[in-house]
């Protein structure tokens, strides 16, 4: 996850550094407005007409138009509704078998030409210092399509004063259940996405995402002391429903300590809670440092996941190409091609997929125009695959592309970006409950906290927002200044129990960055509630001055 | 389209505030040329260049604010921006926290912007790829790396009479080298305003001389060492806690600068009493705007910590007035006293000790402390006798840049460098540091 994208709407500092780059502030009315898809194809053929003709030997074009709503929240005020919109054309060539890409906000028919024949100049540029030309694998044209994320409720039609109200209700909840301060705050995406390529693709896509995440603080004056639970919703790829709350979509974590939640969620229900946790964490016992069995609820490990076995397992990673920024990868391709490489136990089983509903990285087509699907990354503990784009698909000898390719805005050039990447849940019945019965010392944690993992994917540390002590068989009281340390070969192999499809969830990042210049993209992790026996448990309380 | 200058936007902004109705009107101007280009196993992998320029109008009626850009500037879309910034307004809940932006005064202009950064073209990015790559293939290692400069402008005005403009370049340059094998990985980071100030040739030969040296590194026991951070090992460790530099936060109890049973921490001293650190817009090093564009406050060349005590927090308008205090535009750099050794001086007069190059994945663990994890990075050796004995694994560690500060050996020469995840623009020293908590190692190389 992108810390600086955190920082933003977690800090103090609301407002206008919520803007993407790029984005400008419009009224709500404009939001609805859609391009026509004909003109669309008019600049896109434009484009591919006019690098084909410049000498390229492939052209992808992306008409995009962003639209967002951030409503920020602070205690009982509403602090800023911000509505931006961004357009442009992205275009991307491969000439002398080098890429070049060239972006334009001017969305003339001359304006993308230009811009084509920019990018075909900079591939030339680049083809002097390129040892291996740019190798596609095929994938079919598929004519015009389109795909739009399903919803029931368009965020872009709810009115602003029932979003604040309800934001508002979920402080005032927060406040009233035991937090000295709360800030909340709505994301809502409208991505309308046009690809076009010298494939013979017109793919019209209308995507849709939100996230409503909050932060309650308690505050003991007396003893200097604070702590805060931050909410334990997920992002998702879906509409304003996801703020029903329905009943049938509620959850009691194990031992019954709080609600938790799938496919829609109550946000005023789970702020009390937070701001009756937030206070409760402020005397709850100092966890002793040693191993413990770690009991890992859905929205703690869907980041352990994303950290842990996403990005070590990108392709672009594993090759070097990340290697001056995120860094490589220790899931080298010699391990992979020994096809014996133990990742995890023999009942981790991880999926990646951009096609589960609700997910954010459910797209129809990916930015490089091609069909999405599902596939194996770690099989019976084995590691079996990695994530490719089309021109990584040959470097592990797979005849096409996995659909992997993304771009942040029409301005960025696409590159391979992490599908959803999730740990299948046990196939024998088993709840949560029932899993902690055969713990003797243990810890449960829920919800996401700090994380930090090396450059190649091998130490790691994580916090969580709750942990409860469990001891013989049973959830105890509430335990502080939890983090647990591991390596990740070691950790995946200590897994050693799961919960079954009843109980597997989502989380996810609206902020994972990746890339030079850096790039935000979006996915979703599910999981069941999962055991990890023996796990490294440090003591994070310190004092200073 | 034409990059607009003082005169442009002067006209522009006069005819924003001519047209709005409101009690109060702002206008923000910010355009931009950024050029790149990245490579990575010794090839190019992507160039490319963006261009952008966006108009911001913000108008309020009393307490209810609402904004609108454009990226047009005929006087028919101005004037369509004003009427909908307008619209939102009315329709905007009231925030009772909302401050007005203050009366005008002259900016004192800052030295932001260089000719001959403005200057780069895709050969001389391609060259600075070059030097790496070509090196590295002599010497049979792997470079990536990535070189972007930017030329800016942003213009400030509001209808109180507030009115700036200035332009700003900066080049950004790292450089990542590895063995063939990957057992050796060195790093280099380079940042300025002026591009004349960068060597491109002389920053990829310490990228190739630390990942020459890494290789065969040995595994030494998590502990607390004596440590010698280069600046690119603390950058982000200090940006951390410089973030957390909110008064309202320690005010409200839930800052590491609060005190207990209330009140916050300034004037405290919470580090040893040689740590001097400043904001200067001015400096010639390390310029930034002379504003903050979020408020329109001009900022100051202010202590932050002065010999070892809280000497400035940050207040938003809102809080300022609240707590009596003076508002100031928000710091954009950060400036901290060092002493005349270079890296190489420092490790000289080290008996022990272990040296770090940069740091990496700094994560926040508890803000009641500033603790912070993360990990050293592409270079990290053992020190014995005053001299580099071997290189070591790289460590995990779990440490507050409060203790950090407190645990000070010596400070070594100041340099000019960029955070790796901040907006701050750094001129700080490398530091011997005494008892760093290192808690774990890793094989990460």
């Amino acid at each position: 996850m992108e810390r600086r994208a955190f920082l933003n709407i977690g800090g103090a500092a609301l407002g206008a550094m919520l803007l993407p780059p790029f984005g400008r502030a419009i009224a709500a009315d404009e939001l609805l407005r859609p391009v026509e898809t004909k003109f669309k194809k008019m600049l896109a053929d434009t484009a591919l007409t006019a690098a084909t003709q410049a000498g390229a030997s492939y052209c992808d074009v992306r008409v995009g138009r962003y639209l967002n709503q951030f409503i920020t929240t602070r205690d009982l005020n509403i602090e800023n509704v911000t509505n931006t919109e961004s357009a442009g054309v992205g275009v991307r060539v491969i000439a002398g078998g080098a890429y070049g890409f060239a972006a334009t906000n001017d969305m003339s028919p001359d304006g993308v030409a230009a811009a084509a024949r920019q990018a075909v100049a900079i591939a030339r540029a680049n083809a002097k210092l390129q040892t291996e030309p740019v190798q596609l694998a095929p994938t079919p044209g598929v004519g015009e399509v389109a795909w739009a994320t399903p919803f029931k409720k368009d965020w872009r039609l709810v009115p602003i004063k029932e979003k604040a109200e309800l934001l508002i209700a979920g402080n005032k909840a927060g406040m009233d259940g035991g937090a000295s301060f709360m800030q909340s705050l709505l994301f809502q995406v409208n991505q309308q996405k046009y690809f076009a390529s010298t494939d013979g693709s017109y793919i019209d896509q209308d995507l849709h995402r939100l996230w409503v995440p909050f932060f309650a603080t308690a505050v003991d004056k007396a003893s200097g002391k604070f702590r805060s639970r931050s909410g334990l919703s997920t992002p998702v790829g879906m509409g304003y429903e996801y703020l029903d709350g329905r009943k049938e979509d509620k959850f009691l974590a194990a031992g019954g300590v709080t609600t938790l939640y799938r496919n829609s969620y109550d946000l005023v229900e789970d702020a009390r809670a937070a701001g009756k946790q937030a206070k409760q964490k402020l005397t709850a016992k100092s966890v002793q440092p040693g191993k413990y069995d770690l009991v890992l609820s859905p929205e703690h490990l869907w980041l352990t996941i994303h950290e842990s076995v996403g990005h070590p397992t990108e392709l672009d990673r594993v090759l070097g190409y990340e290697a001056n920024f995120a860094g490589t990868s220790f899931a080298t391709l010699d391990k992979w091609q020994t096809k014996k490489f133990k990742y995890g136990a023999d009942i981790v089983n991880i999926v990646a997929d951009k096609t589960t509903p609700g997910s954010l990285g459910a797209v129809g087509y990916d930015d490089e125009g091609v069909k999405c699907k599902r596939w194996d990354i770690i099989k019976d503990g084995v590691l079996v695959n990695y994530q490719a784009t089309r021109d990584q698909a040959h470097i592990i000898g797979e005849k096409e592309s996995h659909g992997c390719s993304y771009a942040d805005s029409w301005s960025s050039v696409q590159f391979q970006r992490m599908p959803n990447v999730s740990l299948a849940a046990g196939k024998k019945r088993l709840t949560p409950d029932e899993m902690v019965k055969d713990v003797k010392k243990g810890i449960y944690i829920v919800g996401d906290g700090s994380f930090s993992i090396d450059q190649q994917r091998y130490n790691f540390q994580f916090g969580g927002q709750l942990y409860y002590e469990i001891k013989d068989g049973k959830i105890g009281q509430p335990l502080e200044d939890v983090a647990y340390q591991a390596n990740t070969q070691e950790f995946w192999n200590a897994c050693s129990a799961l919960c079954d499809e009843r109980d597997w969830r989502m989380g996810g990042s609206f902020f994972d960055g990746k890339g030079q210049p850096s790039q935000s993209s979006i996915v979703s992790h599910g999981a069941p509630t999962t055991r990890f026996n023996g796990i490294n448990v440090i003591n994070t309380a310190r004092k200073i001055g | 389209m034409k990059k607009l200058n003082q005169e442009d936007t002067k006209r522009l902004a006069d005819k924003v505030l001519s047209l709005s109705k409101a009690d109060e009107c702002t206008v923000t101007i910010a355009g931009s040329r950024t050029g790149n280009i990245r490579y990575a196993r010794n090839a190019v992998s992507t160039a490319g260049l963006v261009e952008d320029t966006q108009l911001a109008v913000s108008v309020a009626y009393g307490k209810k604010q609402g904004t609108a850009t454009v990226n047009e500037f005929d006087d028919k879309s101005l004037e369509r921006a004003v009427r909908r910034a307008e619209d939102l307004a009315r329709l905007a809940p009231e925030n009772p926290e909302f401050m007005p932006t203050p009366s005008g005064a002259p900016f004192k202009s800052s030295p932001t912007f260089s000719a001959k950064t403005d200057a780069i073209d895709p050969e001389f990015r391609a060259q600075v790829a070059a030097y790496s790559i070509e090196a590295c293939r002599k010497n049979k290692l792997v470079a990536a790396g990535f070189f972007s400069d930017e030329s800016s402008f942003q213009t400030i005005a509001n209808s109180r009479g507030v009115f700036g403009h200035q332009q700003r370049t900066k080049v950004d340059f790292t450089c990542t080298v590895r063995t063939e094998d990957g057992r050796g990985s060195g790093w280099v980071r380079r940042d300025a305003s002026d591009v004349s100030k960068f060597d491109a040739r002389a920053a990829a030969d310490i990228a190739i001389e630390k990942a020459l040296r890494s290789v065969e590194a040995k595994a030494l026991e998590p502990g607390r060492y004596t440590v010698i951070l280069e600046p690119a090992a603390t950058s982000d460790l200090l940006a951390y806690m410089f973030n957390s530099f909110d008064a309202r936060s320690a005010d409200e109890g839930r800052s590491f600068l609060a005190k207990k049973g209330g009140a916050n921490r300034l004037g405290d001293k919470l580090f040893d009493e040689r740590v001097n650190v400043w904001a200067d817009p001015w400096n010639p090093d390390v310029p930034v705007l002379p504003w903050d564009a979020e408020t329109m406050l001009p900022r100051e060349k202010m202590d932050l910590i002065k010999n070892g005590k809280i000497a400035a927090l940050n207040y938003s308008p809102f809080w300022a007035k609240k707590q009596g205090a003076r508002a100031i535009g928000a710091p954009g750099n950060i400036v901290m006293a060092g002493g005349g050794k270079s890296t190489e001086e420092l490790i000289a007069s080290t008996k022990k000790g272990v040296l770090v190059t940069r740091t990496w994945y700094i994560r926040m663990v508890d803000p009641q402390t500033v603790l912070l994890t993360g990990l050293t990075r592409d270079g990290t050796f053992y020190i014995e006798n005053g001299k580099i004995k071997h290189p070591i694994k790289n460590f995990r560690f779990n440490e507050s840049p409060v203790t950090m500060l407190n645990n000070i050996d010596e400070l070594g020469r100041p340099e000019i460098l960029a955070g790796d995840e901040s907006d701050f623009q750094l001129l700080i020293p490398a530091m011997r540091v005494r008892d760093f908590n290192f808690t774990s190692l890793s094989d990460a190389v």
